[in-house]
């Protein structure tokens, strides 16, 4: 039964997801690996407006994770496309490797 | 009894620019292998067409002010200012974009198109009033800036630039739904009229709140490249093909500083003594960083990448100042700082050269000597980034000082006026080159004016000047549509 785990673990869950994924871009040095936390990130975020959604007991949160997948997707579509041009640029995706503009 | 779908045709004309926008979007993708390099310059001139039709359709829109799509969109005057200024931005772009593009040999309708769609993106932000609506808009203005970044493929800059430009968004954008979340959980709305209903009749679980707000200052604060959020700013301007540069450091900044004000003016306004000292240190540590590391660059592009960080402290000045004198101030510095900034990326896209040849300060030398009105152009964005009087940049600054004097910000209004001497140094450093030295081989090799290039520099000069020298036109609409609807 869902109404017997309480909201708060939801919530924590969500906020451990994002921080997780707020270190994996910190500290991942992979550009693949990076964009995979952006979308850990993002699905943190989802999981709070379905769990506040569920406790409201409205669907406004719903239709926000919607949008938010939609966008997700609209941006991994773009994002690959970029890591790919940078992989065909120089052969590498170590991120430290991409840095030719310091003075 | 018909059945009521709550739709009203009315809400349509308060859409009108989006739907412009995105329809002259679509039309000139379809139109790319039909004229495909017959007419090269067709597509820039359709995409100019679009925009001046989306420009009517603001002002058609604005005569029709009110909320439509059930309270998700307000059309008012602080809503129809943004929208005219970043259509404008995107006019400004399009004009040096002509000779730029034919000199890459890289005259496609994607390069219009996404512009189109990025502005159509920023002109939803703008008037948005649900912050479903903000997001929406954010990542339709995001997504197509972040290939514009990379719009030259083969060049391992753009590609770059591209891909921090795209990170960096991002991940800005899981903070700011993550405050949207937790706006959500607080009051059970995304609404920001009933949010602030919730806060005002305090409903709101405080903690949550204030983490909200605190999430959304992070998303937002990189939206806007203020320090401790700017560290993407100067490799993606540098990065970029230079008139869109101009773009990203005008049109992006100037909605995502609009839906900042309208956020915490109206949803955040109750907490305000809150989140004032964030949004303060926010002001000073822009400030400092952008124009210190400015006085470092030989690079102009990433010089004004840095001097553009200054700027958005110059503007969050403004928002400490939490007073509708502030947000008219705001809007006006918004204004003044999009047409010096396009005119200045102008100017450097117009001297660079294949491929980003000539882009060092040195580049400049003696380009008086060579070209006298482009370099005079050009005097006049610098002196206007510097806040000399006579031109927008002057008044924009001492409109946000004069507001935040008004609000008791005392320490804030004396160092950021120190900031603004210490900039002056670095702009004038590029005077100094143009009219002092003999000229370079970058000012021997540069080609003379282009139609295109000469309005994409005097346009935004004469704005720049009109601003300067007749400031109550726009200040007078700004004091009027500042009191935006809570």
């Amino acid at each position: 039964m869902l109404s017997a785990v309480p909201i708060s673990w939801f919530l924590t869950l969500s906020a451990v997801l994002f921080a997780l994924g707020v270190a994996g871009f910190l500290f991942r040095r992979n550009i693949i690996t990076v964009f995979m936390s952006i979308e850990l990130m993002l699905n943190a975020v989802n999981l709070s407006f379905v769990t506040f959604s569920y406790h409201y007991k409205s669907v406004d949160g719903h239709l926000f994770t919607f949008f938010v997948m939609v966008v997700a997707a609209a941006e991994a579509a773009v994002g690959l496309a970029i890591i790919l041009t940078v992989f065909k640029n120089r052969g590498t995706l170590n991120i430290d490797d991409v840095d030719s503009m310091k003075n | 009894m018909p059945a009521n779908f709550g739709f009203n045709p009315t809400d349509l004309t308060r859409f009108l620019p989006e739907m412009l926008l995105a329809i002259f979007g679509t039309f000139l993708m379809v139109l790319d292998p039909i004229l495909h390099k017959r007419a090269s310059y067709a597509f820039g001139h359709l995409t100019i067409l679009g925009l001046l039709a989306a420009l009517g359709g603001s002002l058609v829109a604005y005569n029709r002010a009110g909320p439509a799509f059930g309270g998700m969109l307000v059309i008012d005057g602080y809503g129809t200012f943004f929208r005219v200024l970043v259509i404008a931005v995107g006019i400004l772009t399009v004009l040096p974009s002509y000779r730029f593009l034919a000199r890459q040999e890289a005259e496609t309708s994607e390069y219009h198109a996404l512009l189109l769609f990025s502005i159509a993106g920023q002109c939803l932000m703008v008037v948005a009033n649900d912050l479903i609506m903000v997001f929406i808009g954010l990542e339709i203005s995001s997504i197509a800036s972040y290939v514009m970044a990379g719009y030259l493929r083969d060049d391992k800059r753009n590609n770059e630039s591209a891909l921090k430009y795209f990170l960096l968004g991002s991940f800005a954008t899981g903070f700011f739904l993550y405050g949207v979340a937790l706006i959500y959980g607080a009051t059970g709305s995304v609404n920001l009229s009933t949010v602030r209903a919730q806060v005002l009749q305090q409903n709101a679980e405080p903690v949550l709140l204030a983490v909200a707000a605190a999430l959304m200052f992070v998303g937002l604060g990189f939206k806007v490249s203020a320090a401790p959020f700017q560290i993407w700013a100067p490799d993606v301007y540098q990065g970029a093909p230079t008139p869109i540069s101009g773009f990203l450091s005008a049109g992006p900044k100037a909605a995502a500083f609009a839906v900042f004000l309208r956020i915490f003016f109206t949803a955040f306004e109750p907490i305000g003594a809150r989140w004032e000292p964030l949004v303060w240190g926010a002001a000073l540590l822009s400030m400092c960083v952008g124009n210190f590391a400015a006085l470092l660059q030989t690079n102009v592009k990433r010089m004004l990448a840095y001097s553009s960080i200054a700027h958005a402290g110059y503007v969050l000045v403004a928002i400490t100042a939490r007073s509708d004198d502030g947000a008219a101030a705001l809007m006006f510095y918004m204004a003044a700082y999009a047409f010096m900034n396009i005119g200045a990326f102008a100017a450097v896209a117009y001297l660079s050269g294949k491929g980003d040849r000539f882009v060092n300060i040195e580049d400049f030398k003696g380009l008086a000597k060579k070209q006298p009105m482009a370099a005079g152009l050009f005097t006049i964005f610098l002196l206007s980034l510097i806040g000399v009087p006579l031109t927008g940049g002057f008044f924009g600054k001492f409109y946000i000082f004069r507001a935040a004097l008004e609000s008791h910000l005392v320490w804030l209004t004396v160092l950021g006026l120190l900031n603004s001497a210490v900039a002056a140094y670095y702009y004038l450093r590029i005077l100094v080159m143009m009219y002092m030295h003999e000229p370079s081989e970058a000012a021997e090799a540069v080609e003379p004016l282009t139609t295109g290039l000469r309005l994409a520099l005097v346009l935004p000069a004469l704005g720049t000047l009109v601003l300067g020298i007749f400031p109550n036109w726009v200040l007078e609409f700004a004091g009027k549509s500042a009191n935006i609807i809570r």
